[in-house]
C-alpha cells in the first residue's frame, strides 16, 4: 500500500487539499495533480533551475522537495507572476528582450529573478549573472535575460519606459 | 511579387508572438499533454556497454499493482521485429550500416540501449517495476575509443561484423601529393576533439495515443521533423499513410538529437494499441545522458603545405570519426565536417581520409554545428601554427589565403553532403574578418597584452573564420490559406525548437499580404496540416521555409488581387494589399476584404469558377534550393589565462557574421549569442567522459559541465550582409553560426596567452587541469 | 528519475526525531533535501523511511555566546549568509558562504545538512575544521561531542552511530586579531571545489606570525589541518617566502583522484591555494594590526 498523506497548500493564492504518496515530488504535484505545467522538469537533480518556484517567498528547486513538505505553506509558480491579467514588468522585459527563445528554461529563470528583484532594486550586470548561476540555458546565452532582468529593475524603479 | 508600401516586416524585430504564452507558462511541451488514460512508460536499458541479452524474465514486474504491460523484443508486431530503424541517408561509402532494432533483439551495443519497456499508471510505478525486471547479460569486450578500434587486437563493437569500420571515403580536390612535394613548409598538427552533446534543457518524449473513430495513430513527439518521423513510422509499422499522424508541440531545445528517429518511440506505439490506452514517455536526465544521440570523438592527423609567403599550398591528412555503436544518419556528420575544413580559404589541393568507426556507445549525429565546429578547430589551429612558425600575425596569415569577393561563386572542388559540388555562392570574407578586428580592437591588442603582463597576468587572443553550409535542401512546405472566416493561417512543415518560425514567417506572410504579423497563425510541426515536409535543423528554416512560405504568399496575394479586380471590374495592377483588404490604389475605401475574396474563391455551389481560377485562397509552396547557400562569419576571443590554476576567463568576444538578409534582427542576434555558448561550452566544459569499458561516467549536470551565466561572455555582433543569390528572400542561415568558428577562436587566445611558454593548444575541450599539465614548472606562477 | 518508495514521518522535536531513530530500519534523515533528494530521485539511496526534521524548529538557531558561534542543524544556509552575528564576528564564513552552491540551494540547504553529507570538499565542512568546531549528537542515550577531526570516518561516512542526529555545531570563534582568508578553485561558480583552502593568521606585535591554521580540503576525504605546515609558520615573518615554504609543503600532501581530475592537479592546486588563503589572511591580519 502507497505511504499517503492528505495536505493542504496554497498555490499562488489558491487553496487546494488532495490526498498524495509521500514520495510525490513538489515538481510532479504542482505539474500533475494541478495540472499547473507552467514549472518544468529538466534534470531531476537540483543543477538546471527549469522546476524553480517559490516556497513562502523564497526560491527552490520543486524537483528536490516533496509535495507533503508543504502542507501548510504557500508556493509562488510562473502561473501567479502576471499582474491583473497583464504581464509583469519583468515579463515583458523578457519579451522586450528576447530572454527566451525554447522557453523551457524560463519558469525557473523567472522565478529566481522575481526574488532576486524584490531584493534588489538596483542590481549590477554582475549579480544578475551571479544569481542566475542557478538556472541553465541553452539557447539563449544569457545575455537576453540579463539585459532583460537589468531593464524590469529599471523600470519598477520608475527610471525607464 | 513585392508591392511597393508592403515589407514593412522583414528586417523588422518584431517581438516573438510566442513569448506570452511561454512567459505566461501556459504553453503546451510533451509533458504537458495529458490525454485522459495515458498510461506511463520507463525503460529497462542495458548496464552494460557490449552484452548478449538472454532471458528476460518479467513476472516480478508485472505482479507489481499499477502495471499493465513489460514489452520485450519477441512481443513486437512483426514488422518492428524484422526491422531495424530506418536509414535515412544511405551512402555507397558506408559498409556496415548497423541500426538498432527498437528494443535489443539478443545483443546490447551501447550501455544504456533499450532492453524492456515497462507500462504502468505512472512513472514512478514504471521505475519501480523496471527495476525488477530480471535479464540475464552476458557482458562482452566493449570499444571505448575509435582509435582503438582500428587496432587489429581491438573487439568487435558488433560480433560477426567484419572489422569496426562503418565507412571511409575520401574528400579531395587537386592534388596534395605534388602539392606536398617541394613546398617550403610542411607543418603537422593532430589534433583531438571530444564527446559532447546537446543537452537541451528539455529531455526527450513523446505520447502515442491510438484514435479508434479515425484508426489513427498519433505520435505527439518532441522533435525536429515531423514529416521524417511520419516517414519512419510508416516504415516500421507498414500501415497506411492516413493511419499515422506526428505532431510536435513546443519544444524545449533540439540542437539536432530531437530530429532522429528513435526506438523508444515505436515502444510506445506498440504499447498504445497493444493496451487501447494513450502511452507517454519522458526521457529523464539520467536516460538522457545515455539515450540521446552526441558528437565527436573525432582524432585528426593533419599536414599544411605553405610557401615563403604563408600561402596555402595544400592540406591533408586523416580524420577518425566516433560515430558510436550505429550510423542513424549514415555518413552525414563526418562529411559535413570534412568539407567544412576549407573555410574561406584558397586551398588548391586538399584531401582528407575519413573514417567512420564504431564504438560501444550512443551513437554520433549532427549536434549544434553538426560537425563543422570541429573542421574550423582544425583548419585553424593550422592556420595558426603557420603564424607561429613563420612568425606572422595570425590575421594576416589568414588574409593573404582568403578567398575574395571577387571570385563569387567560388567551387571549392569538392562535394558536399547534398551531392553538389561545394560552392560558395556569396560572400566576402576579408572584410568580415576586418569587420571583426576593428570590433574587437585588435590593434590595441599588443598593448593590452604588454600591460597584463606587466601585472602578471596573460591574455591571449584568437581569431577563426568559417563558412558554412546553410539552408540545405530538399526543401520545406508551406501552405498559405485565407480562410472563409478570413482568418490567415499558415502551415509549414518547419519544426522549431526555440528558433522564433512563428514570429519571423508570420512576418513574410505579413509583407505580401499587407497585413500584421500577429494576423496570421503559423502552425508548425503536424504532418497532417501539410503533406510534405523536412523539418527545423541545420540552419534551413528561414531560407527554405522562409522562401516556401513567401512564395505561397505572394501567389496568394496575387490571386487575391485576381478575384478582386473580377469582382470590382478593374485591372489588377491598379490594386494594392493592405490591413486585410485589397483596395482600388487612390481610393482605399473601394475594397474588397480577404474574407470576401476567400468566400468567392471556394466557389458557389452549381456555378463554375470565376475567371478560370482554382478554387481557395490558398497556395503550397516547396522552395527547392539548387544548392546549400553559404553563410560566413569571423569570431575573435580574448581571454585570460591564470597559469596557477589553468582557469579561463573569456574577456571579449566579437562576432562579425553574414547570414544574407535578415527576417528579424532580434531573433538572429539571439541565435548567434546562443551559438556562441554552446561554443564556450564544447572549448571550456563540456566532456561526456566513459570509463576503459565503454560505460558512462559524466551522467548527470554536476559532472557533464554546461556554461554558466558567469561563463558566457557578453558578445559584441558585427553585422554583414551579402544577399544569397539562391533564394527569393536573399537569406542565409543563422542558426549555427554563432557556434561553428567559436571554438576555435577560444582555443587560438589560450594558446596565444601562454605562448611565452611555449604551450599549443590541440585538443578541445581545454580543461584547466590539462593547461597546469602543458605549463609544467611554469605553472607554479608565484609559489615558485 | 522518481524516488523509490518510503513511509514519510515528520517529527515535530529532537526527542520525537531520535524516537524514531532509534526504531527504524533503513531510515534516513531529510533536511534542506538539496544533496539527498538528488540521491534519492537516482535512487543511489533508497530509505525504507524518511524522517523530515524540516519541522523540528528547535534544530535552527545562531547564537553567539561565550566566544563560539552556536548553530541548531538545521540552520538554512541563506539564514547564515544573512547573518549579522556571523557578518560581525566570523566573516570568515560568510566568505565561505559565497562558493555554496547557488542562491536556490543555499534557500533550503542547512548548515547539519551539509556536515553530514561530507562531501570532502564542503565548503561549509572546511570552516568547521578550521575552527577546531564540535559536533553534537543526539541520540535516545543522550548527548555526545564529536570532535570534527573524529567526524569522518571515511569518504562521505559520518561517525554517526545509526541512531544519532546531528543537533547543532559549536565553532569557536577566530581571534579578533587574526586575519582570515577562505578561497578554492572551482571549475564553475557553485560548483564543489576541487581544492579549497581556508586560513587564520594571527602577527605578533613585532609583526612576525603568532599563530597560523589552515584547512584543506579535496585532498582526501575530509578537510586536513596539516600541523607541520601550522606549527612552522609560527615565528616566520609574513612574506611571500614564508608562504612558498608552507605552499610547496602543502603541495607535497597525498592526494585522491577522480574520473575528472588527477591527483598531481590535486596537490598542486593545495600549492597555489594554500599561498593565497595565507597571503590573504597575513594582509587582513596586518590591517587589524593598524586599524
Amino acid at each position: 500500500m502507497p505511504d499517503t498523506r492528505e495536505i493542504t497548500l496554497t498555490v499562488n493564492g489558491k487553496e487546494y487539499r488532495r490526498e498524495v504518496e509521500t514520495r510525490l515530488t513538489l515538481a510532479d504535484f504542482l505539474r500533475h495533480e494541478l495540472g499547473l505545467t507552467g514549472t518544468h522538469v529538466g534534470c531531476e537533480h537540483g543543477v538546471c533551475g527549469a522546476c524553480t518556484v517559490l516556497v513562502e517567498g523564497r526560491s527552490a528547486r520543486s524537483c528536490l522537495m516533496l509535495a507533503v513538505q508543504c502542507d501548510g505553506l504557500g508556493v509562488s509558480t510562473i502561473e501567479g507572476l502576471v499582474e491583473g491579467g497583464a504581464l509583469s514588468p519583468l515579463q515583458q522585459a523578457m519579451q522586450d528582450c528576447h530572454g527566451l527563445q525554447c522557453g523551457f528554461c524560463t519558469p525557473g529563470v523567472l522565478m529566481t529573478l522575481t526574488e532576486f528583484l524584490r531584493e534588489h532594486t538596483h542590481p549590477t550586470e554582475a549579480e544578475v549573472r551571479e544569481v542566475l548561476t542557478g538556472n541553465l540555458c541553452r539557447c539563449t546565452g544569457y545575455q537576453g535575460m540579463v539585459d532583460a532582468a537589468l531593464l524590469a529593475a529599471k523600470r519598477m524603479r520608475g527610471e525607464a519606459a | 511579387m513585392k508591392t511597393p508600401g508592403l515589407n514593412e516586416w522583414f528586417g523588422a524585430a518584431v517581438k516573438r508572438k510566442e513569448d506570452p504564452a511561454l512567459l505566461r507558462g501556459e504553453a503546451r511541451f510533451i509533458d504537458d499533454i495529458q490525454l485522459p488514460g495515458t498510461l506511463h512508460a520507463a525503460f529497462v536499458r542495458s548496464p552494460y556497454a557490449h552484452a548478449r541479452v538472454g532471458r528476460i524474465d518479467k513476472t516480478a514486474a508485472l505482479a507489481t499493482p499499477g502495471v499493465h504491460a513489460v514489452i520485450v523484443f519477441e512481443d513486437l508486431p512483426d514488422t518492428v521485429r524484422e526491422r531495424p530503424l530506418p536509414l535515412l541517408v544511405p551512402h555507397p561509402a558506408l559498409k556496415q550500416p548497423f541500426l538498432p532494432f527498437s528494443l535489443v533483439k539478443d545483443e546490447a551495443c551501447y550501455a544504456g540501449e533499450p532492453v524492456a519497456c515497462v507500462i504502468a499508471d505512472n512513472r514512478y510505478i514504471a521505475e519501480d517495476a523496471a527495476q525488477l525486471v530480471e535479464v540475464e547479460y552476458e557482458p562482452l569486450a566493449a570499444v571505448n575509443d575509435c582509435r582503438a578500434a582500428l587496432e587489429s587486437s581491438s573487439s568487435l563493437v558488433h560480433l560477426g561484423s567484419d572489422s569496426n569500420i562503418a565507412a571511409r571515403f575520401p574528400v579531395k580536390v587537386g592534388d596534395t601529393d605534388r602539392a606536398f612535394v617541394g613546398a617550403t613548409h610542411v607543418f603537422r598538427e593532430k589534433i583531438y576533439q571530444h564527446r559532447g552533446g546537446p543537452f537541451f534543457i528539455e529531455c526527450r518524449g513523446a505520447v502515442a495515443s491510438y484514435d479508434t473513430p479515425t484508426s489513427t495513430l498519433t505520435l505527439y513527439v518532441a522533435s525536429q521533423g515531423v514529416h521524417r518521423l511520419k516517414r519512419c513510422m510508416l516504415e516500421m509499422f507498414d500501415v497506411g499513410d492516413n493511419e499515422v499522424r506526428v505532431v510536435t508541440p513546443e519544444v524545449g531545445g533540439g540542437f539536432g538529437p530531437k530530429g532522429a528517429f528513435y526506438p523508444e518511440y515505436v515502444n510506445l506505439s506498440v504499447a498504445a494499441r497493444m493496451l487501447g490506452r494513450p502511452v507517454k514517455w519522458i526521457e529523464d536526465r539520467r536516460e538522457n545522458f545515455m539515450a540521446t544521440h552526441q558528437e565527436r570523438d573525432q582524432y585528426w592527423d593533419m599536414e599544411i603545405a605553405v610557401d615563403a609567403s604563408a600561402r596555402i599550398l595544400g592540406v591533408r591528412g586523416q580524420l577518425i570519426h566516433e560515430t558510436g555503436a550505429y550510423v542513424p544518419w549514415g555518413i552525414v556528420l563526418p562529411w559535413i565536417t570534412a568539407t567544412t575544413v576549407p573555410g574561406p580559404y584558397v586551398i588548391p589541393n586538399f584531401k582528407l581520409d575519413v573514417l567512420s568507426v564504431f564504438t560501444n556507445k550512443i551513437q554520433t549525429t549532427p549536434v549544434r554545428g553538426a560537425g563543422r565546429p570541429e573542421a574550423v578547430v582544425t583548419m585553424e589551429r593550422l592556420m595558426d601554427r603557420v603564424a607561429r612558425e613563420l612568425e606572422l600575425d595570425p590575421a594576416e596569415v589568414r588574409r593573404r589565403n582568403f578567398i575574395q569577393p571577387g571570385q563569387m561563386p567560388y567551387n571549392v572542388g569538392i562535394i558536399f553532403r547534398d551531392g553538389r559540388p561545394v560552392t560558395y555562392d556569396s560572400g566576402d570574407y576579408p572584410a568580415c574578418q576586418a569587420g571583426a578586428l576593428e570590433a574587437a580592437d585588435y590593434d590595441g591588442f599588443r598593448d593590452r597584452q604588454q600591460k597584463a603582463r606587466s601585472e602578471g597576468r596573460y591574455i591571449g587572443i584568437g581569431i577563426s573564420n568559417a563558412v558554412e553550409a546553410t539552408g540545405l535542401g530538399p526543401y520545406e512546405s508551406a501552405t498559405v490559406r485565407v480562410a472563409t472566416n478570413g482568418r490567415i493561417v499558415c502551415y509549414t512543415g518547419a519544426t522549431p525548437q526555440g528558433q522564433s518560425h512563428k514570429t519571423t514567417l508570420a512576418q513574410i506572410v505579413a509583407d505580401q499580404l499587407g497585413i500584421d504579423p500577429h494576423d496570421v497563425d503559423v502552425v508548425t510541426g503536424d504532418s497532417s496540416s501539410v503533406s510534405l515536409g523536412i523539418g527545423t535543423f541545420a540552419a534551413r528554416t528561414a531560407v527554405n521555409a522562409g522562401s516556401s512560405v513567401h512564395v505561397a504568399a505572394a501567389a496568394v496575394a496575387d490571386k487575391a488581387k485576381k478575384l478582386a479586380a473580377g469582382m470590382m471590374e478593374c485591372l489588377e495592377e491598379d490594386l494594392e494589399l493592405s490591413g486585410g483588404f485589397v483596395r482600388l490604389k487612390g481610393h482605399p475605401d473601394v475594397r474588397k476584404s480577404l474574407r470576401e475574396l476567400a468566400v468567392k474563391s471556394i466557389g458557389t455551389p452549381g456555378f463554375s469558377m470565376a475567371g478560370g481560377l482554382p478554387p481557395g485562397l490558398e497556395h503550397t509552396a516547396h522552395f527547392t534550393p539548387e544548392q546549400s547557400t553559404y553563410s560566413n562569419g569571423t569570431h575573435v576571443a580574448e581571454v585570460e589565462v591564470d597559469i596557477e590554476t589553468g582557469a579561463v576567463k573569456i574577456l571579449r568576444f566579437t562576432v562579425a557574421h553574414d547570414c544574407g538578409r535578415v527576417i528579424n534582427p532580434l531573433v538572429v542576434d539571439g541565435q548567434v549569442i546562443g551559438g556562441v555558448a554552446h561554443g564556450v561550452g564544447n572549448a571550456l566544459f563540456e566532456r561526456m567522459v566513459y570509463d576503459d569499458n565503454a560505460q558512462p561516467v559524466s551522467t548527470n549536470f554536476g559532472e557533464y559541465l554546461l556554461p554558466l551565466a558567469t561563463d558566457v561572455p557578453r558578445v559584441d555582433l558585427v553585422h554583414f550582409e551579402t544577399p544569397s543569390p539562391l533564394n527569393p528572400l536573399g537569406i542565409k542561415g543563422a542558426g549555427e553560426g554563432g557556434t561553428i568558428p567559436a571554438i576555435a577562436a577560444i582555443a587560438g587566445a589560450v594558446e596565444n596567452a601562454l605562448a611565452n611558454f611555449g604551450v599549443t593548444i590541440s585538443e578541445v575541450p581545454i580543461t584547466p587541469q590539462r593547461i597546469v599539465e602543458l605549463l609544467g614548472e611554469h605553472a607554479l606562477g608565484r609559489t615558485a | 528519475m522518481k524516488p523509490a518508495p518510503f513511509t514519510y514521518h515528520d517529527p515535530r522535536s529532537t526527542a520525537e526525531t531520535v524516537d524514531m531513530l532509534a526504531s527504524l530500519e533503513n531510515a534516513r534523515v531529510l533536511a534542506g533535501g538539496q544533496s539527498l533528494m538528488p540521491m534519492m530521485n537516482f535512487r543511489f539511496a533508497m530509505p525504507d523511511h524518511l524522517i523530515d526534521i524540516n519541522k523540528v524548529a528547535e534544530l535552527a538557531y545562531v547564537r553567539v555566546e561565550d566566544g563560539t558561534l552556536r548553530c541548531g542543524a538545521m540552520t538554512r544556509q541563506r539564514d547564515l549568509e544573512y547573518s549579522n552575528d556571523i557578518g560581525a564576528r566570523c566573516p570568515l564564513l560568510h566568505e565561505a558562504l559565497a562558493h555554496v552552491g547557488h542562491r536556490q540551494t543555499r534557500n533550503r540547504g542547512t548548515i547539519g545538512g551539509s556536515l553530514c553529507h561530507l562531501d570532502p570538499s564542503a565548503e561549509l565542512l572546511n570552516v568547521t575544521a578550521l575552527l577546531g568546531g564540535t559536533l553534537h549528537a543526539a541520540s535516545k542515550r543522550g548527548v555526545r561531542d564529536i570532535a570534527i577531526n573524529d567526524f569522518a570516518v571515511g569518504y562521505m561516512t559520518t561517525s554517526l552511530d545509526p541512531d544519532e542526529l546531528l543537533a547543532g555545531v559549536s565553532l569557536p570563534l577566530p581571534g579578533l586579531g587574526e586575519g582570515h582568508a577562505f578561497v578554492e578553485f572551482a571549475r564553475r561558480r557553485g560548483d564543489f571545489a576541487i581544492v579549497a583552502c581556508s586560513a587564520l593568521v594571527g602577527l605578533e606585535r613585532d609583526g612576525n606570525i603568532a599563530s597560523a591554521r589552515v584547512a584543506l580540503s579535496g585532498l582526501s576525504h575530509r578537510p586536513l589541518r596539516p600541523a607541520a605546515i601550522e606549527r612552522a609558520l609560527v615565528g616566520q615573518k609574513p612574506t611571500a617566502d614564508t608562504f612558498k615554504a608552507a605552499a610547496a609543503e602543502a603541495g607535497r600532501i597525498e592526494a585522491m583522484a577522480d574520473a575528472y581530475v588527477t591527483a598531481e592537479y590535486r596537490q598542486h592546486l593545495a600549492r597555489v591555494m594554500t599561498y593565497r588563503a595565507l597571503e590573504q589572511a597575513a594582509s587582513r591580519a596586518r590591517e587589524k594590526a593598524y586599524a
